[in-house]
Formats: C-alpha cells, structure tokens, sequence
C-alpha cells in the first residue's frame, strides 16, 4: 500500500500533446500523500489534462507517471488501479447521467464497482445523509442546482472508498454558499479518513488558501509548488492572486496593470435598460421570478449569481431572444420587441458560450459582423483596424478563433460585440474561465467603453472580485433578485466585510426556510473498515448490467424518443407497404385510330377492356402523340393504320403499332408483356367467334405457376421485406448516438476510470435497444398479421430467432458508427447513408442479390438486411419451417461477433 | 439595400463553413458521383441475371436447346437441377425460376399431343416474376417453334404488333437508375445540411447571436437557403455531366437547362423543408430520426423506385403534397422525354407553392425554436 510512503504521485519528463501543440511540456513534479493538493492556474493551462492522465482517463504519451505506486502507463496496472483512485471531471454534474435520479445515479456506481445490493444500499444511504441530498433521492439529476450535482457527484466518486479523489474545478459556477459546503464536507471525509489523498484544481485562489500543497500552473509548466506560506514567502505577496501573477514570466506579467474603476459621472436622462415584474416560466419550473431593475446609462450593472440562477434567462429576455411570461423589460425607453431592428442597432450582445463562427478567422468574424451591421463600406477597414489594436488582436487576424485561448477569444467576442459602436452591452458571463490577468485586460476594456464612451454595461458573473469593480449589482438565486445595490451598500447593509460573505448572508437568508432541516450527518465509519483490494475481474456480468440498466432507465425517461421509434416504425410500415408496389396497373393508354372501322374500333375496346389499362381520349394525330407521350400523361399509345379492317377481312395480315414509354425500364417490360397477352387474347377470342375454333398457337403449352404468392399481390411481397427495413434503420439510429453522445456530454470518463471493460459498456448498451427492437419486431408482425391481413405462413419461432440475431446486428452496426466515430452528426449522417443506401439498393428488396453485378453485390452479401429478408420472406410467404430457415440464420449469426470485435477496436479504454 | 446585402453576407459566411467542414464536402462529392454510380451500375430494374435452373426430365435434343437458349445478360447460365432439389432451391431463394421440362415431352411434341412444360416462378420477387415469365414463354416458344420448322405447319398471326419503346428503347437500367438515384441525393443532402445547419447554429450559440443583431429571420433562412442551393446545383451540374453523362453515358434529350431550373425551384423547396426539420427538432437524435420518417417515404414513394399510377389512390393523392412526386415527374419528363416548358410548368408551380408553404413555416418557427433553447 502507498499510503506509508510519501508520495501518491510522481511524475517526470511528462509531456502531452493535442495534435502536435503540447499541452504539457517536461512536468517533473511529486504530490505528497494523505494531503490534499491543489492545482491553480487559469484554464487552458494543462491543469484538466494533468488531472485526466493521473486518473487513467486519458493516455499517457511521454514521460513516467506513477500513481499509487504503480505505472500508469501500463495497462494491467491501471486496470488493477481504478478501484482505488476516484475521479470527478469538470463540468458540472459531467459525469452524472440527467435524466437518472440521484439514487439512481449513485447506485449505478456502486454496481460498477461490484458492490452487492446490500452493500449500496448501506453506502449510499450513508452518503446521501452525509451530504444532505437524502431528501432529494428521487430526484432527476438535470434538475439539481449546481452546487448539489456537485455533491452527487462526490457521493458517485466516494461509492467505493477511493484511496486518491482527483476533483477537476468541482466548484466552478457554485454559488459562494454552495462552494463553502462542499468544502466543509471534503474537510469532514478526509477527518475520517486521513489516508486519502485529494487532488484538486481551481480556478479561485481564495479557495487555495486553505489546501495543504498548492502547484502553480501556466501554459503546460509548473510555475511552482509549495505550501500556500511557502509560496507567499518566496514572492513576497500577500494574496495568492498576487503570488500566481508573480509567478508568471516577465512577459505576460508587464501586461498586467492593477486595474483602478474610475467613479462615474451620472448622466441624465431615462435608464438605458428597466424591467418591472419580468418573469419567465418553463412549464412548471419558473427560471425568472418577478425580476424588476433599472439601469442607467453609462453604468456598469452586474449580476452576480451561480450557474441556473436565471441571469442568462434575465438577459435573454431584455434581448428579445425569449419572451416573457409576465412582466415586461425596455430598452432606451422603448419596450422590448423583437422586431425592432432600430433598437438593435443600440445594443451590442455577448451570450454565455463563444458564439462566433469558429471556421472563419477573426479578421472575417469582425468583417461579418461589421456588414451585418451596415457600417459603411468605406469605413469597414479603418473600424477593423482601429479594434484589432485596441483589442490586440493583430497578430491573430488570419487565424481561427478555435486555435486561440480563450482570453483572446473572448477579446474577438468583445471587438465584434462594439463593431457598431453601441450605446449598451449585454455580456452574459463573459469571462468564464478566463485566467485572472486576461481578465483585468477584458475589464479594462469594459472600463473605458463605460467611462469614456458612457456605453452602457450590464454584465454577469459568478466572480466577486469582478462583481466589486460594478457600480450596481443584483444577487440573483434561484430565479429572484434577493438585493440590489452598489457592492460597498451591500456589505454594509448585512455589516460583513466581503461581497462573498454579504452573499452568501442573504442566501442563507433565501435557503433557510428550505434546506434548515438537512442537517449533515457526519460522515458514517463504514468508510474505515476499507476491504481487500482485490483487482477487478475481467469480465463481470455485474458491471455489464448495471450500463444495460442504466441505458433503460435512460431510454424510459425519454419517452419522445421511444415513441418516436416505435410509432415511427409502424407508420413507415403502413404507407410503405401499402405504398411500394411492384403491381404494374391502371396504365393510361390511348389509340390513334387511322381506320375508323368496326374491326379497329373492336380492337381497341378490347385493349381497353384489360384491368391494366385505362383509356384516355382518342389521340387526334401524331403530332399529339408525341406530344401526350412526351408529358407523360400516355404510358401506352396505339396506332391502327388505314385501312386495317379491310385487310383483316382479306386476310392481308395488317400490321398495328405500340409506342410503350420507356422512360422507366421496369414499367415499359411489364407494359410489353401486357399488351403482348391482350393481343394473342384478341387474336383466340377472334379466331373462336369467327371460325369457331381455339387456335393452337403453339404446338406446346407453357404453364407459369406463380408460387408463394398466387395472387401476385404486392402487399403480401412488400410487408416482409419493409419489416427488415424498418428493423435496420430505426435500431441502427437509435443506437448510433448511444456511445458517441456519452462522447460528446462527458460521460464517457466513466468508461475510461471505473474498471469497467469495453466489451461490458458496448453490450450493456447494447441490449436495452435489442429489447426495443424486439419489441418492435413483435408489433410489426402482429401488424402485418392483424391487419394488413398479410398471412404468416411459416414458423414464427424461427422468424423470431433470425430477428433477434437481426436486430442485434442492425444495432451492433450503429454501434460500431457511433464507437467510430466522435461527433454525433457524423455519425447520425454515417449510419443514415449506410443503412439507406445498402438496405434499399443492394439487399434484394426489388432486386435479388443474385442479379447484381460488381461492387454492389459484394455490398449485399456483407450486410445482415439480405439474410433476414430471404428469411422474413420464407417465413411470411413461403410457408418454411425451421429447419429451412436455418440457413439465413448462421450467415446472421455471424455478423454479431465480428461487429461486436469491431466496435471494441475502435472504442478506446482511455481518451487521446 | 440593407436587406439583400446581409443575405448576402450570411450566405457567404454559410459557404464558408461549408468549405472548413471538409469531411462533409468529402460526403457531399461522394454522395454525387459514387453512390450514383456504384447504384446505377450495379442494380437493374428490369431483367437482368436473373437466377435460373431447369428439371430436364426429358434429356432428349430439343429440351438442351431449349437449356442452351437461356443466357445473359438476361439469366444467368442455368443450373441443372433435379426435381427433389426444386422446391428446396426455391424456398431458399436460390432461383427465381425454375424450368420443368416433363419425360418424353419431344416424343409428344412431335407426335402432336400438345405436351405441357412448366415454368415455377418466385412471385415474391415482383420485380423479375412477371417480365421474367414473359422472356421465358417467348424464349420457350421460339425454340420450339425452330425446332419442328419442317415437321408441323407454322401458325401464321393474323395481326401483327409492331411494338415501339419509345426514349430508352433497349431499356437500359442504368438510364433510369442514375437519374432517379441523383434525385434521391439532391433531396437527401439538401434536407440533412439545412436542416443540420440550423441544430449546429443553435448548439454552438451563434444562431442566437444573430438574433439579436438586426437581422430578421427572414434573411436567416434566406440566406440558408441559397447558400446550401447553390452548392447543391453546382454538384447536381458535375453529377449529370461528368457521371451520368460522361461515366455512365445516359443520353439525355431534354433541355438541361430547363431541368436545372427545375432543380433549383425543388431545391427551394426542399431546403425549407429542412430549415422547418431543424426548427423541429430539438436535438440531434431527434432530427435523425425525423429525417428517416421523412426521408424514407419521400424517396420510396415518389415514383422513382416504382411506378406511381399503381399505387393505391389515398398514396398517390397524399404524395401529391411531396415535392419528390413532382420533381421525379418533371425529370422525367424533361431528360427522358425532351418534354418542353409547356408539359412541366404544372409541376414546377406545385413545387414552387409547396417551397413557399415550408418556407412561411420554418419563418413562423423559427424564433419560436430557439426561445425554447
């Protein structure tokens, strides 16, 4: 065990790159054990990657990392590690699954890590007590504010006693009072549990100030490490703040210049932006709730509140993006609307998340929006210009804004927000992981537009020291202003010194009457009687369970989506097998009669009288023949020379012509065939009235036996084939975005830090949509069967047997695009084009696989829809057994294992 | 002024993106020349290899030359089977027909007893049954007619039919093949790029930062729509030239001219109807699957894959509604049948309304969709 020693990590030489930029460069560093470090520096530094390699979520590429004692570069290592190291990913709530509930959430965990139903039951009744979210059990995680998916968070993290707790920014966006619980609750479990060692970054130095080791980082380096005092001492600074800046290298510390707010000069006239009662409801969770303020112009407004309080909403509605449900806002005066383009021209706006066009380079971004807005043609360069310099954006002008940090991003947000020349700014969060030096150069900014432009600031963080340089500012929680002043007013109002504390007075004020009962128990003993280590297995149905019931639950909350396939599947079924037809029928035809006698009027009417043909007024000449052939309105035109009737008498065999259209070649057959049959019916039925006699026009008969489908109706041929359709496209798009969204929302890292294998995640995503697909396929026979009267003529037990292994293919190929791939329109698009094109071209639908030449049919035998519908077909139609079916089964059964394989290889256990 | 010139401006920034998206241009390009050609090459509609075995029974020379006729391109070279491997080698598919040829049917042909043959045909495969039995029975029927040249009286008609296929007259496949597949294409990635344009907008925030600046929706979408247009009838040009035309060597009679206004009007109407999927949808596994809901019975019903009159009347009158039906009619009509502007305004006129009903649509949605975020 590592805990004797003194060290829980050590690493050296390490470095990591992001296609080919280093992220890390040569960190040489060791984390004492048993203590609790702490990472600082601003975001982009490394700190997250740093994180991310400790606890085996992404791959090592240069250097030695050891962690508890072991290399993490090795794979049987890392694997015999997981059990023991706890990691929580930035982001809040990152690695939680919304929709499950907090017990839910929790639970899965412990499944993960092989805990019996006792056990969990036991350990999450303890923490769920221990962080006072017991009362909140049943409740989804999307609904929990910040701070509390943090604590769930903890609690997932906490399941299985992790000996190393590596916590990425967990307070990041957590309202001060949140913040300060969360901390008093790590403070609690490491006082029970002194052995564990936590690893942590951030972004605040106040919250630094109290961890035991503290490691500066910035640009992929280690700017120092020591004790908070140790640090303080070697720089001589007060604050922490001041030691990083300190810290820095003498380049990027000239940039920085301690930031004065010069006072206001208040200008007359009516506020720049008011809004009385303004609230906002989404069903029954009200976001904003009776929000009324006044701005001045030329003021700098802050809102200050954590992430989901209802500032983004608040702005959104004074924007115009949303409307309100009560109250109204007004902007100059003028009340909000969104079709007010004057009003727009005044205001410049810069929402929450960069919102600029990330594949056009700054210098395009900034020429956009300068003709977006209609400045004159003339001064558009001379505007750029005069922006990039104050904004020092020049030596970035060809480049695209995602290759930037995000100081400078931030930066070319502001520039474009002021291309115009605003008399407002709506800044929603603009700084939001910003380090702090890029973030006094942003609020120098925002200074001198207020001050010397009288440009109107109102602006949202969830810093405080930002919100101290404000004139004004709201504390907004929970969708309500709790107050309203300058920041000096507010800290005397509640008499404390600090806007933190006066702020997290008046929420303790808010909370009091709802969370005063969760009192927090402390932290249940279970904790220290730690079991035996043992390294996991490597394969456990244990784990394999809890993601297939994890998928369920997720799958049941979604309703939309659920119906969405199942309805969606027996809709396609009604209008495509009503609705592809292979039945050539009612065709338009119509005569050009030249001979205008009894006999030729005889031979048309008994054309006319087939059941495939409809006839059409009499073609006048052939200039209308071609004409009404050539608009399409004639499949079929015939033409009776003159003079034919009087060569039929003489027997002078008379010749008569057709004119099929042959524009689709499957038609113009069948229309040949057709009229082939009606003219030797014609030539029998004359021969029989004016002789009395059957002519024998063959010394032979021919006999065609249509089988399995007598009645040659398209119905009973198109329902089992539309049947392998559906079972291939809805599985297979349902399950393309089952791996590549948990890519995409981050929770992934579960797969990559819990010993949970590939093959388990795969499969145990995998069988909840089988369930559904089967459910479907069920719903689809009884359909078919029921009532579109299409009877089932072999063995259903056989049928059922080759979908299952169908469907298990069709969602094992989604699943194969969605571990292939990593962004979830891709593989949407990818699984579309796939399943579309091979299922209806080259899986013998309207052609057999037999018949196809080239790419195509090597295409059709290597996908599983042309197996199934051979065997969906023998089953419905050709009344076969199981032992008849047996051999569309095996060719299925086999795509099941090589895309199972497939999908492992490209899925990776740790990220890049 | 103001109002074309951001248009404008939005659309060159739309092509913009479209060009730093290079995985999807890779689609894009492939999707146009070779997912057309390797469909049309590679499938037939009409009778083509089709699987074929005979049960020769009688083993005498009239029923090898009766074997011997069939051949490619239209049957494979049949398979000589015996009669307890018949019904078998039908329930698994393996043919499409199979050949009964009875004992002693020469002795009875020649004698004159009229003896039977049999031709079995897996009707469940529609699309070869029927034309296939009738290349059978004429195949059959001119052999044997060959054969007792001399010893029977030949049948002379009393009429003769003189038969016309007129635009494709040896049916080649890869005629029709071709077009209809570059018409499914221009529908397909016409709807998934405006449609997928708008759910990235508003994912990536920027949708909302236009909304705020004095930009109306209308030259939002506007600007989607044009943008994603021209590109599209640009690769619709290099399609038809150099794969349909050049690769493949589809004649084609019409006026390309007209065709491509023809495309443009159902362009319009088709990128609108992706900008209102878009508003739909609310995230991207939604908009999948709504597209397949979409998508599927656009194509398979529009009268490219099978014939439109023979579908039942409640289909074919709420495929009027599609923009599909009518651009698979006019596209027809004017590469296959060199149709002019008289025979195809009808449909361009439906189309043009049905762009403009999606359009007003996706407009009234538009701010609506991303309020609810």
């Amino acid at each position: 065990m590592s805990v004797d020693s003194a060290t829980v990590v050590s690493i050296s030489g390490l470095t990591h790159r992001y296609g080919g930029n280093p992220v890390l460069s040569h960190i040489d560093l060791s984390f004492p054990a048993g203590q609790m470090v702490g990472l600082i520096g601003p975001d982009g530094v490394g700190k997250s990657t740093l994180l991310a390699l400790i606890a085996g979520a992404r791959t090592l590429q240069e250097g030695r990392l050891e962690v508890l004692d072991g290399e993490m570069g090795n794979r049987r290592f890392r694997a015999s590690a997981s059990p023991r190291i706890a990691y929580m990913p930035q982001g809040l709530g990152k690695n939680l699954y919304p929709t499950l509930s907090v017990y839910e959430n929790v639970d899965f965990f412990g499944r993960l890590f092989g805990q019996d139903r006792q056990e969990r039951r036991q350990r999450i009744h303890d923490l769920l007590q221990s962080t006072g979210l017991a009362p909140f059990a049943d409740r989804p995680a999307a609904k929990l504010s910040g701070g509390m998916k943090q604590k769930l968070g903890l609690c997932c993290a906490l399941i299985h006693d992790p000996e190393l707790l590596i916590l990425d920014e967990p307070t990041t966006g957590v309202d001060p009072l949140s913040r300060r619980q969360f901390w008093e609750l790590i403070e609690r479990i490491r006082s029970r549990q002194s052995s564990m060692s936590v690893l942590v970054a951030t972004a605040y130095m106040e919250e630094a100030e109290n961890f035991d080791w503290l490691v500066a980082m910035d640009d992929g380096q280690v700017l120092g490490s020591g004790t908070p005092s140790e640090l303080k001492q070697a720089t001589g600074q007060e604050t922490l703040n001041e030691v990083f800046i300190a810290l820095l290298p003498e380049q990027k510390r000239q940039q920085h210049q301690r930031l004065v707010v010069p006072p206001r000069q208040p200008v007359k006239g009516e506020p720049a932006i008011s809004a009385s009662g303004l609230t906002k409801r989404f069903g029954d969770f009200t976001a904003v709730d009776h929000v009324s303020l006044e701005i001045e112009r030329g003021e700098i407004f802050g809102f200050l509140g954590s992430n989901g309080c209802g500032k983004t909403t608040t702005m959104k509605m004074l924007t115009g993006l949303l409307p309100p449900t009560e109250g109204e806002g007004k902007l100059f005066g003028r009340q909000v609307d969104a079709r007010d383009m004057a009003t727009r021209n005044r205001v410049g706006y810069m929402s929450q998340a960069f919102s600029l066009y990330s594949e056009l380079t700054v210098q395009q971004n900034l020429e956009l929006h300068a003709r977006l807005f209609h400045l004159p043609e003339g001064g558009i360069k001379s505007r750029i210009d005069e922006l990039t310099q104050r904004f020092k954006l020049e030596n970035y002008r060809h480049n695209l804004p995602g290759d930037l940090p995000l100081g400078i991003r931030q930066r070319l947000s502001l520039a474009v927000a002021v291309v115009h020349r605003p008399e407002m700014l709506i800044l929603d969060e603009p700084t939001s992981g910003v380090d702090p030096v890029a973030r006094d150069g942003f609020w120098q900014l925002l200074v001198q537009l207020s001050r010397e432009e009288a440009v109107t600031i109102f602006i949202s963080t969830h810093f405080m020291d930002e919100a101290t340089r404000c004139d004004r500012i709201s504390l907004m929680h929970a969708g309500r202003v709790l107050a309203s002043d300058t920041p000096a007013g507010l800290c005397r109002a509640r008499g404390v010194d600090s806007l933190e504390q006066a702020f997290i007075g008046y929420l303790e004020e808010a909370t009091a009457s709802s969370s005063a009962n969760t009192r927090q128990a402390p932290v249940s003993a279970t904790n220290t009687d730690r079991r035996p280590l043992q390294p996991p297995s490597r394969f456990s149905l244990q784990r394999l369970f809890a993601y297939a019931h994890r998928e369920t639950l997720e799958l049941l909350r979604d309703p939309i989506r659920l119906t969405f396939a199942l309805l969606g599947s027996v809709i396609l079924m009604f209008i495509l097998g009503y609705g592809i037809t292979l039945d050539v029928e009612d065709l338009r035809f119509a005569s050009l009669d030249l001979d205008q006698t009894p006999q030729s009027r005889d031979y048309i009417e008994h054309i006319a009288g087939s059941r495939y043909f409809i006839r059409q007024p009499d073609i006048t000449d052939t200039a209308a023949l071609e004409r009404r052939m050539a608009n399409g309105e004639l499949s079929l035109a015939i033409e009776i020379p003159p003079g034919f009737g009087r060569q039929l008498k003489r027997n002078r065999n008379p010749d008569i012509a057709v004119w099929i259209d042959g524009a689709m070649p499957f038609r113009a057959e069948t229309i040949y065939g057709y009229i082939q049959g009606s003219h030797l019916a014609y030539l029998t039925d004359l021969s029989l009235r004016t002789y009395g006699i059957t002519p024998s026009l063959l010394p032979a008969d021919i006999e065609s036996r249509y089988r399995y489908n007598q009645d040659f109706k398209s119905l009973d041929a198109m329902v089992p084939a539309v049947i392998p359709l559906l079972l291939v496209f809805i599985p297979a798009i349902l399950m393309a975005l089952g791996v590549v969204r948990e890519k995409e929302l981050g929770s992934i890292t579960n797969l990559y830090v819990t010993p949970v294998t590939r093959l388990e995640f795969l499969i145990g995503k995998q069988l909840p949509y089988i369930l559904v697909s089967m459910i479907s396929f069920i719903g689809l026979v009884g359909l078919a069967v029921f009532v579109l009267g299409v009877p089932l003529k072999g063995s259903l037990a056989a049928l059922s047997l080759a979908a299952l292994l169908y469907v298990t293919a069709t969602t094992g190929l989604g699943l194969l695009m969605s571990a292939f791939t990593q962004t979830q329109i891709a593989a949407l698009a990818g699984t579309s084009v796939l399943t579309l094109m091979i299922a209806i071209n080259f899986c013998g639908l309207i052609h057999p696989v037999s018949s196809m030449e080239g790419a195509g049919a090597i295409i059709g035998q290597l996908f599983p829809t042309t197996y199934f519908l051979e065997a969906s077909r023998g089953a419905f139609t050709k009344a076969l057994g199981f032992s008849s079916l047996s051999q569309h089964l095996l060719p299925l059964a086999a795509f099941i294992p090589v895309l199972t394989i497939a999908s492992v290889l490209s899925l990776r256990k740790q990220d890049r | 002024m103001g109002f074309g010139d951001n248009i404008f401006q939005l659309g060159i920034k739309e092509l913009r993106s479209l060009w730093h998206d290079k995985v999807l241009l890779v689609f894009v390009l492939f999707a146009f020349s070779g997912m057309i050609y390797s469909v049309s090459s590679s499938t037939s509609m009409e009778l083509h290899n089709a699987p074929i075995a005979v049960v020769d029974e009688d083993q005498s020379p009239i029923s090898k030359r009766i074997i011997q006729a069939f051949y490619g391109p239209y049957f494979k070279a049949p398979d000589l089977i015996s009669q307890r491997d018949m019904d078998r080698s039908m329930d698994s598919g393996q043919y499409t027909f199979v050949i009964y040829i009875p004992h002693r049917f020469q002795r009875d042909l020649l004698a004159g007893k009229q003896p039977g043959i049999q031709i079995n045909i897996d009707a469940t495969r529609m699309g070869q049954a029927f034309i296939g039995d009738n290349y059978i029975q004429y195949i059959i029927s001119g052999e044997i007619n060959e054969a007792i040249k001399g010893y029977r009286s030949e049948y002379q008609l009393p009429i003769t039919l003189t038969t016309h296929i007129k635009f494709n007259p040896n049916l080649t496949s890869a005629w029709f093949g071709s077009v209809m597949e570059l018409m499914n294409v221009i529908t397909m990635i016409s709807i998934i790029l405006t449609g997928a344009a708008v759910i990235r907008e508003r994912e990536h925030g920027t949708l909302e930062h236009l909304l705020v600046m004095p930009i109306t929706p209308l030259q939002i979408v506007s600007a989607k729509i044009w943008a994603n247009g021209v590109v599209i009838l640009l690769a619709t040009i290099l399609s038809l030239l150099l794969v349909i035309q050049g690769l493949l060597q589809v004649p084609i009679h019409g006026s390309i001219a007209l065709f491509l206004f023809g495309v443009t009007v159902h362009l319009f109407a088709t990128t609108s109807l992706g900008i209102f999927l878009g508003t739909l949808a609310r995230t991207m596994p939604q908009l999948g699957l709504l597209m397949i809901l979409i998508l599927l019975p656009l194509e398979m019903l529009s009268g490219g894959i099978t014939p439109r009159e023979s579908m039942p009347v409640l289909v074919q009158d709420i495929m009027q509604l599609a923009p599909t039906t009518h651009f698979v009619s006019f596209a027809q009509s004017i590469l296959y049948r060199g149709a002019g502007w008289d025979a195809v305004w009808p449909q361009f006129l439906a189309l043009l309304g049905m762009g403009v009903v999606f359009f007003l649509v996706a407009l009234a949605r538009f701010r609506k969709s991303v309020a609810l975020g």
